[in-house]
């Protein structure tokens, strides 16, 4: 990062304070909205933890569930909201619809946001950067393929790749396909085969002889 | 406005060409191409309006719509199988076999 | 010409750079100020969206994802009415001469 010597501050320049432009801007603005009243640092700080308490283990273990019970699979896919109620997520209470869809060894499921960055947070978290990344946005519906690929994916010709452009009202979750030779793992140790990427389908799920080579 | 619910799963359908100075949420690279729709997501405040401090009503039908790749892009490199979803607004739609607009 | 935040329409080969950085503590509270303001009514994601993309082509595409969500609270508070320019910059330079 350059100094800005000159006293004259451009954006993306650190100040003296080492930092940003936009980060000071953005401290400059909430001590402004909290000095007039418009909101407290109370309420900053727990909207803060309540983004940072979801994460992909919420989604890795709603996977695992389905993988385990069929009946369940069955209700998450037709109607995900009263389904989850069912481990305890409270996503009727959210406006955001959200949307499960199967990954099976006919159809793979891809899911990007072209126009910004919609992503089934109340399940996975933060998005990664890279799905908020220009490249993601633009490649993955051009050339999805190729774009898995690149996560070290290739989809066969046979299997049929489906792109989901989350631009609207519903946020897509992709359930990935069981990974062979996981018969005998519980619900647990088969949430840990279920990884945020496979949930975005720019992967499949690990298989448990990755899982052990990598360990 | 349109009218409720125009459209059924398995109808074909275009997507209107436009390029409005509001807010509005349907890609560019989808507008003026033709797919089938495969399930009516429900119905959602406009986001036209919304964006704008507008009151969002009244909601409109929202369609999940899938495209051929090989109708979207010209030079796709995937077989002809392969597909692109995009939620849709209905007054974003008319039927395929319409004069495009 | 689609717009800067139209991502599909806008063709590249570029690589996935899948490098992800923590996030800074100002990008969290950015974050979370937009929702806070977002339950008291004030700001909804529809408008953040077209504040986002009321940014220029270059400033679009040189912004990190929450400088943009840090120009677009600016565009909407000011717009709203809720704090002005000037009040911003002022802020900016007392919080640097403190921290001096």
């Amino acid at each position: 990062m350059t100094e800005a010597h000159d006293g004259h501050q451009h954006p993306g320049i650190d100040g003296d304070d080492g930092q940003t432009y936009y980060a000071r801007r953005a401290q400059a603005i909430e001590a402004l909205l909290v000095a007039k009243g418009i909101c407290t640092t109370g309420e900053v700080q727990l909207a803060m933890e309540q983004v940072e308490a979801r994460s992909p283990a919420d989604g890795a273990r709603v996977v695992a569930h389905a993988w385990v019970d069929a009946g369940f699979k069955t209700r998450l896919l037709s109607d995900p909201i009263p389904a989850l109620a069912e481990l305890g997520y409270a996503l009727a209470e959210t406006t955001t619809q959200l949307e499960v869809v199967e990954n099976t060894d006919e159809v793979h499921h891809l899911v990007v946001c072209t126009l910004c960055s919609c992503y089934p947070s109340t399940l996975l978290g933060r998005p990664p950067d890279w799905y908020k990344s220009l490249a993601y946005r633009s490649r993955a519906v051009a050339d999805p393929r190729g774009v898995m690929r690149e996560f070290g994916l290739n989809v066969a010709e046979e299997v049929k790749v489906r792109v989901l452009d989350s631009t609207a009202d519903l946020r897509y979750l992709v359930l990935p396909r069981r990974p062979a030779g996981t018969e005998g793992l519980s619900e647990e140790e088969l949430a840990k085969l279920v990884t945020r990427d496979c949930m975005i389908g720019v992967t499949d799920a690990l298989s448990p002889v990755s899982m052990a080579s990598s360990a | 406005m349109a009218q409720t619910n125009r459209y059924r799963p398995g109808d074909r359908v275009r997507v209107r060409v436009d390029s409005p100075t509001h807010h509005f949420r349907t890609p560019t690279y989808i507008q003026g191409k033709q797919g089938q729709v495969v399930a009516l997501c429900g119905t959602f405040s406009n986001p036209e309006s919304l964006a704008h401090g507008g009151s969002g009503l009244p909601k409109i039908p929202l369609y999940r719509v899938e495209f051929p790749q090989t109708e979207v892009w010209a030079e796709y490199h995937g077989p002809a199988a392969d597909t692109v979803l995009v939620d849709i607004y209905e007054h974003w739609l008319d039927p395929a076999n319409q004069e495009v607009r | 010409m689609p717009k800067p935040h139209d991502r599909g329409s806008w063709p590249t080969d570029e690589p996935i750079d899948r490098d992800e950085h923590p996030h800074a503590d100002w990008e969290l509270r950015v974050h979370a100020l937009h929702q806070v303001l977002g339950r008291k009514g004030l700001r909804r994601t529809d408008e953040l969206r077209r504040a986002i993309e009321s940014l220029d082509s270059d400033t679009y595409q040189s912004l990190s994802y929450y400088e943009r969500w840090t120009a677009a609270l600016e565009i909407l508070v000011v717009e709203k009415g809720i704090l002005s320019t000037e009040e911003i910059d002022q802020k900016m330079a007392d919080l640097a001469s403190v921290g001096r």
